[in-house]
């Protein structure tokens, strides 16, 4: 090993049926640094936490620990723990209904002739947190507490256990802007005692604001590793998404000629709409016929701007006017009876209904826009569905199939089949083509472009820049929850984008 | 400022203890209204009072059992049968197998933690509801009982009568009867047994590693497995627990009743879980204390006392009274839930 190092991962390899997970991927933590773990969806970052936690296992490669002088393979977070490698996950792992001492010392109480000391227990954590500067009575259970507080309590759990490597998985993705800077000067009070700390996180500023390296990881293989101050942010965008920056700049823009709208076609106009701890405010108009285009890094806010929008999450602050009409109290029923429509990122959850027909899943929009009382006939339930196979051109053996027999791509026309029926003004689709094949990827682009020029306003939302500069007019960029800019027709090109994206500097 | 810290310690009394604090006020208010209503009937007496252990001792040490699993989110609808089929194998065993007290009374406590082993094996192994599990032992149990013997069985053995008989006097509480004579109020040895461990079991849930864990499998399976804690053994240990506890439960209640019969004990898990909800043991787990539980036998058993002085009502008053009793815990519980979430 190193010198400095605390942990070395070498040639870990892992594969899942059909997907190698990870490739060849060197990982190196070096004590006191705060190290950002950076990558797209799929990238891997999980993958390689996992393995080193020991909730996943590893085909080849070592992985080494300072202190130890053979390669380690833990078989359980629990190994790990005990070979100094902490976790503290973004879902929280702490029992509600335990003081928060208690919190702290399970599983290893302090012990008086057999019996649990409490005093003990108790003066030790408040000892600790003082140490650490957490503000919390011990003896209180800990869902009296924030998010963030309870996560520092996680964390200081942790470093109790003298933790080498501290692993925050997305620790800040549901803390607001003060909780962040605080849990930042714990990290940095820890690395300065010499922790070795892996940061997974989605925000730019906070990488930039905390972490001293970068190691981006792209489809399961290392891209590099980098000092952070000599990587410029839109060099990490283009590192994450797979683009050469140096390259983009040659790509032309696509897009054609400006459309211009009047105050009539506009369909939905938001005021300073936002949520928070998940969207900061953001104003936004969409017009008749228009293709918008969201984008920004996984976790940049653009699938929880469009549940704002469509009132599948509550905005708490500013206004949305649909068709002029204001809308207060939100529901999804009311912003489908308003002619909205939306077409979830998670197909599996929040999509189909598996085990229901194809003309089942079809019908459930229409079904419930109408009300459980005016049912659709038999009859027309099979003309519908029947007419929307043929115009999505949807393969399946009958429309009496079971959903979850046809292909990723085939479910997804159902589902936008679906939303189609309840004919409305307003589409949104998020991802519609993840996971699907190049072949109808290409159709359901096809199909946006062709619904909004019959008028319909259309919001398009896909990692892949690509295929929205392809199919959008105007495209709003994400960075942190918040909306950062608006790009249109010149201005509507890889280059401007990825610098948007990116930000800053 | 001074007065928003005080009212944040006041604040601190958690779930636990008011809910705790609501069950002994009742039984408290309960028994004071009894020894007004029925004073010339003597319900005042310190005899009355420690009747109502004498006739549930055998409640106190299942309640006991049911809280821990319940502490660990899960049930036990299977100790009322255990009870009969404790109490018939007893009373088979005594009088129609011929073997000693000492040795049928050892089988029975052996047979509790065999039988909390396949359910807690069921239940932390194989990941099966706990209700399904002891649904099936409950059925089996039953079964058995009949099995064992369809006719009723009533116990002779000498030993056995020896220990159901032996009264133990309390040096204070008598009074002098008409004949001048001093009588002093009295406890059966199964009393004793049962505050035991019902003091074991307070300290062991307080006091232990093993005690803390259940609180945090009940309080989240999850994250107790992330903290580090064997949830999968916790659990198991949890329904061995209540197995020794539903044998030694069952010899109390069959010291009490001294036979065995087929429909014995029948709604007892009811009573049990009745009793450890009322006291404060949340459904879902993770909350929950032995003191309510013994206060919630002791409300059932004040009421059933009601019944009796009264003398006129039917004795499925007192199940009725639980009914609400339960009702109004249930509601208070969920209340207090909602009020904490608003914090």
């Amino acid at each position: 090993m190193e010198k400095n190092s605390v942990l070395e991962m070498r040639h870990i390899s892992k594969t899942f049926p059909g997907v190698k997970a990870l490739q060849d991927v060197d990982f190196t933590l070096e004590k006191g640094e705060i190290h950002a773990l950076m990558g797209e969806n799929g990238a891997g970052k999980s993958t390689l936490i996992k393995v080193l936690t020991g909730v996943e296992e590893f085909e080849t490669g070592e992985i080494r620990i300072d202190g130890i002088d053979h390669p380690i393979v833990n078989n359980s977070p629990q190994d790990a723990q005990n070979r100094g490698i902490s976790t503290v996950y973004q879902e929280i792992n702490l029992c509600p209904n335990l003081t928060v001492a208690e919190n702290l010392f399970i599983g290893r109480e302090p012990r008086k002739g057999g019996l649990i000391d409490w005093k003990a227990m108790n003066k030790r954590s408040a000892e600790l947190l003082k140490e650490l500067e957490i503000e919390a009575d011990v003896t209180k259970t800990i869902d009296n507490y924030s998010i963030a507080i309870q996560q520092m309590i996680a964390i200081a759990r942790a470093v109790d256990m003298s933790a080498k490597v501290l692993i925050l998985d997305e620790p800040t993705s549901s803390l607001d802007d003060s909780e962040v800077e605080k849990l930042f000067v714990l990290m940095r009070r820890l690395k300065g005692e010499g922790v070795g700390i892996v940061f997974v996180t989605h925000f730019l500023e906070q990488v930039y604001a905390v972490c001293d390296k970068i190691t981006v990881l792209r489809n399961g293989q290392l891209v590099g590793q980098f000092t952070t101050q000599e990587l410029p942010r839109v060099q990490l965008v283009a590192k994450m998404m797979g683009k050469d920056f140096d390259d983009l700049a040659a790509i032309k823009d696509q897009s054609a000629a400006q459309k211009t709208y009047s105050e009539e076609d506009i369909v939905i106009k938001a005021v300073g709409l936002g949520k928070k701890g998940t969207v900061k405010p953001f104003d936004l108009v969409i017009h008749k016929g228009e293709v918008v285009g969201f984008t920004g890094l996984l976790g940049s806010g653009r699938s929880e701007t469009v549940r704002v929008l469509y009132g599948a999450d509550k905005p708490d602050h500013g206004t949305l006017q649909v068709k002029g009409e204001h809308l207060v109290a939100r529901s999804p029923l009311m912003s489908m009876n308003r002619g909205m429509a939306y077409l979830p990122e998670d197909r599996k959850n929040e999509g189909i209904i598996a085990d229901l027909s194809v003309r089942e899943n079809m019908i459930l929009a229409l079904q419930a826009k109408r009300g459980m009382f005016r049912l659709l006939s038999r009859k027309q339930q099979e003309e519908y569905t029947d007419k929307y196979i043929e115009m999505l051109q949807i393969k399946t053996a009958s429309r009496e199939t079971p959903i979850k027999s046809l292909s990723g791509g085939n479910q997804q026309k159902v589902i936008i089949g679906r939303w189609l029926l309840t004919n409305p003004d307003f589409l949104i689709l998020d991802e519609p083509t993840r996971g699907i094949d190049v072949g109808t990827k290409t159709e359901i682009q096809k199909l946006v472009v062709k619904l909004a020029k019959e008028g319909m306003a259309v919001v398009f939302i896909s990692s892949e820049i690509e295929e929205m500069l392809r199919s959008c007019d105007r495209m709003v960029v994400m960075r942190d929850s918040m909306k950062v800019g608006e790009l249109s027709g010149e201005e509507m090109n890889q280059t401007t984008i990825m610098s948007t994206i990116a930000g800053g500097q | 400022m001074n007065q928003k810290k005080q009212m944040s310690q006041k604040k601190q009394m958690n779930q636990t203890g008011f809910l705790l604090m609501i069950t002994i006020l009742l039984f408290v208010a309960m028994y004071v209204i009894g020894c007004v209503l029925f004073k010339e009937q003597g319900f005042a007496k310190t005899q009355n009072f420690l009747n109502l252990f004498i006739s549930n001792a055998g409640l106190i040490v299942i309640g006991i059992g049911m809280t821990v699993v319940m502490i660990t989110g899960g049930i036990d609808i299977s100790v009322g049968s255990f009870v009969a089929m404790g109490c018939m194998m007893l009373s088979w065993m005594m009088e129609r197998a011929g073997i000693g007290a000492v040795p049928a009374v050892l089988i029975v406590l052996a047979t509790g933690i065999v039988f909390g082993l396949v359910q807690g094996f069921l239940v932390a192994y194989m990941d099966i509801q706990p209700f399904i599990v002891t649904l099936a032992g409950m059925f089996f149990a039953r079964g058995m009982t009949a099995i064992i013997s369809k006719d009723m069985i009533s116990i002779t053995n000498k030993t056995f009568m020896g220990w159901a008989k032996a009264k133990l006097y309390l040096p204070f509480g008598g009074y002098a009867n008409r004949k001048g004579i001093m009588i002093m109020p009295y406890i059966y040895p199964t009393v004793v047994i049962a505050l035991l461990l019902l003091a074991a079991a307070f300290i062991m849930l307080k006091y232990t590693k093993f005690g803390r864990s259940l609180y945090a499998v009940g309080g989240n399976q999850q994250s107790a497995l992330m903290l580090g804690l064997n949830v999968k053994r916790v659990k198991l240990k949890a329904y061995v627990l209540d197995g020794f506890l539903c044998g030694v439960g069952s010899v109390l209640f069959c010291l009490n009743t001294l036979g065995g019969f087929v429909e014995q004990a029948k709604g007892f898990e009811m009573d049990a879980i009745a009793s450890s909800v009322i006291g404060g043991t949340l459904l879902t787990g993770g909350v929950g204390n032995v003191v309510g539980t013994l206060f919630g036998v002791l409300i059932k058993a004040t009421i059933e006392a009601f019944i009796t002085f009264q003398g006129t009502l039917s004795s499925w008053w007192t199940r009725i009274t639980i009914a609400a009793l339960l009702c109004f815990f249930i509601v208070l519980q969920s209340v207090l839930a909602m009020v904490k979430k608003k914090k």
